[in-house]
């Protein structure tokens, strides 16, 4: 009896997540005559789509990386800001987030193109205008913009949680600034920054949404061949075989990180 | 206790009452779209925004017809949904070649003309085109739409006129203010055809020549886009780029610089029809919206709407002298024929341009 108000939610996940899983298992193993086949699975390892995976990797490691390198720091200075205006800070943070991502992401091409927003501030400060509109970097520049607030907020909430007294602890035993920064700190942030890796590390590896709008059809990531497969070939079998190799991916990448978490918690109690 | 008892029985109450909710709910989304046998409407598939509202609006006025439009943006998009029966409905407007694969796999069923007599607006040259190339008959598609692709330009950058060729857009003095389709069959076309290829060509050895052609042109475009590609030329963030013949008054309407150029070595032509499929609960419906559709008011209000060519000799007629005989709208028979429509090339085809339009694509 205290299963049945579970009842919606599990039809909810056979019919929203077990389902299409099957559905995407079914097509990643057969071809278009619905005959078994691992070729759809093998085929990430056509030069084409290694080098898609490798170049989208690549950004996704690299944008990830950053969006670290800018949160941790933010995290701080939203912990260690006087109540009201963190309060502000925050709320600035998340505003962009109400917006429509499409829309976000657009926003930067009207900025960056040829003739946009930034051309004629360039200009008007006699600066050469950066060509960065259609290249890895304007890629890079829309998976931070867009995925920089699930990084900050997993690790703002780590912070927050940290008990003071801690902190003061390690002040009253002689600890420095960086010292305590380095051994308190940081190892008490790791399950925050798991979480914020994963969560932007897995949407940029799968994006086609950015590189569609931001690449200008130049850059070529495994989300935009997978979408091709579905949408213009028509060969969802193919799209289905990748996507399950990306979910293999995501899958591992996820597991060592827990992993990471787990043995973070365990050297710090 | 007996509270715990009528707490139980209230949970199970509110499990039952969410639990017949969702199924309802599910099974509402996924009947949506098929519609009922016995209504008096008719099920509309088409491409999105492709038809003027005031018709649509019309069309139900006179005839008492409910109308059900649904929308889709590409051809691979639709073709599963009717194939897999993911959706009924009584009339559906794809491209040429999708006309083809349909009719060939039996997707389609054939017009009754005695019902469309207004089919006798349609040109006799795109009737022809059609049967040369995806309904041999003419007994399974009404023309709606056509268009050609080609070069727009703008003449403040570039001289007018001294774009004729496909090969201009290699020409290095426009790097980077070149725009590309980003479509396979659309792009491939534009380096088959630069070298005099057909834009259905299936040999390996002309695919690899113009894959190669496209990664050399790559470092001298701005974009690859599809629809936008008329936006940045409007917004001169481009000078010149491969566009539909359906955009240039729209465009020239914003910037009267912009002019277009449909290259001499022959052009991709395309044909949207409207087709009745097998399945479809009211063909007699149907067919009063095909009939509707090829009315000449009807057609040169959809003309107004979208100021693509419409292949309505009747619609024609009633245009502005500077419309009925522009040359960007109407091409001469002589560019007609050298112009190609795309041919269904069956799975096989798709995956050797699938192929090498990935080639290109990850070429860095």
């Amino acid at each position: 009896m205290k299963k049945l108000p579970a009842v919606p939610y599990i039809v909810w996940m056979i019919a929203g997540t077990f389902i299409p899983l099957l559905m995407i298992v079914y097509y990643g193993f057969t071809d278009r005559t619905g005959a078994f086949t691992t070729a759809n699975i093998l085929a990430v390892f056509q030069p084409v789509h290694m080098k898609a995976l490798g170049l989208s990797l690549g950004l996704s490691v690299v944008s990830t990386v950053i969006c670290l390198a800018l949160s941790i720091p933010l995290a701080l200075v939203l912990k260690h800001s006087t109540m009201g205006r963190e309060g502000l800070i925050v709320f600035i943070f998340l505003l962009p987030m109400w917006m429509n991502f499409l829309l976000r992401t657009m926003a930067w091409q009207v900025i960056l193109e040829k003739g946009g927003i930034m051309y004629h501030l360039a200009h008007m400060l006699h600066l050469p205008f950066p060509p960065i509109i259609n290249t890895t970097g304007a890629i890079v520049l829309g998976m931070v913009y867009d995925f920089l607030p699930f990084m900050v907020l997993p690790i703002y909430n780590v912070l927050e949680k940290i008990d003071p007294n801690i902190i003061e602890a390690a002040y009253d035993l002689g600890a420095g600034e960086s010292t305590v920064l380095r051994k308190i700190i940081l190892p008490m942030c790791v399950p925050g920054i798991v979480s914020g890796i994963t969560m932007v590390f897995v949407p940029s590896l799968t994006t086609f949404v950015i590189s569609n709008i931001l690449g200008g059809g130049k850059i070529y990531l495994i989300g935009n061949i997978i979408e091709q497969e579905f949408t213009t070939s028509a060969n969802w079998n193919l799209g289905s075989g990748i996507s399950l190799v990306m979910m293999v991916f995501i899958l591992l990448s996820m597991a060592a990180l827990m992993k990471l978490d787990k043995n973070g918690e365990g050297g710090m109690m | 206790m007996k509270l715990q008892e009528k707490n139980l029985k209230l949970m199970r109450r509110t499990a039952a009452v969410l639990l017949i909710l969702i199924l309802s709910a599910l099974t509402a989304v996924t009947l949506t779209g098929c519609g009922e046998k016995n209504k008096n409407e008719v099920l509309v598939y088409s491409y999105g925004d492709y038809i003027n509202p005031a018709v649509v609006k019309q069309f139900q006025k006179e005839t008492g017809i409910k109308v059900v439009l649904d929308t889709y943006d590409t051809n691979e998009e639709m073709y599963p949904v009717i194939k897999n029966r993911a959706g009924v409905y009584d009339v559906v407007c794809p491209s040429d070649y999708m006309v083809e694969r349909m009719r060939k796999e039996g997707l389609l069923q054939k017009i009754n003309f005695k019902k469309v007599p207004n089919i006798k607006y349609i040109g006799k040259q795109y009737l022809k085109i059609a049967a040369e190339n995806y309904d041999p008959t003419n007994s399974y598609s009404v023309p709606y739409q056509w268009g050609v692709a080609g070069i727009l330009y703008n003449t403040k950058k570039i001289k007018a006129g001294s774009i004729t060729s496909w090969n201009d857009l290699w020409n290095k003095k426009y790097k980077g203010s070149i725009l590309m389709q980003d479509s396979v069959r659309d792009t491939m076309m534009v380096g088959l055809k630069k070298n005099g290829y057909s834009l259905n060509s299936t040999n390996k050895k002309q695919l690899q020549k113009a894959v190669n052609d496209l990664v050399a042109q790559r470092p001298l475009v701005y974009k690859y886009v599809n629809d936008s590609a008329r936006d940045l030329l409007v917004g001169n963030s481009a000078d010149l780029g491969v566009v539909w013949n359906g955009e240039v008054l729209y465009s020239q309407k914003l910037n009267k610089n912009l002019k277009f150029c449909v290259p001499k070595e022959g052009s991709e032509l395309f044909i949207d029809n409207w087709v009745i499929p097998k399945n479809a609960f009211h063909k007699s419906n149907a067919e009063k919206w095909i009939n509707f559709m090829c009315r000449p008011d009807i057609a040169y209000k959809n003309f107004e709407y979208l100021t693509y060519s419409t292949p309505n000799t009747g619609a024609r007629k009633m245009m502005a002298a500077k419309y009925r005989n522009d040359p960007d709208l109407f091409l001469s028979d002589k560019q007609l024929e050298n112009s190609e429509v795309l041919r269904d090339l069956g799975p096989e085809g798709d995956d050797l341009y699938s192929y090498y339009w990935k080639m290109f694509k990850s070429s860095n």
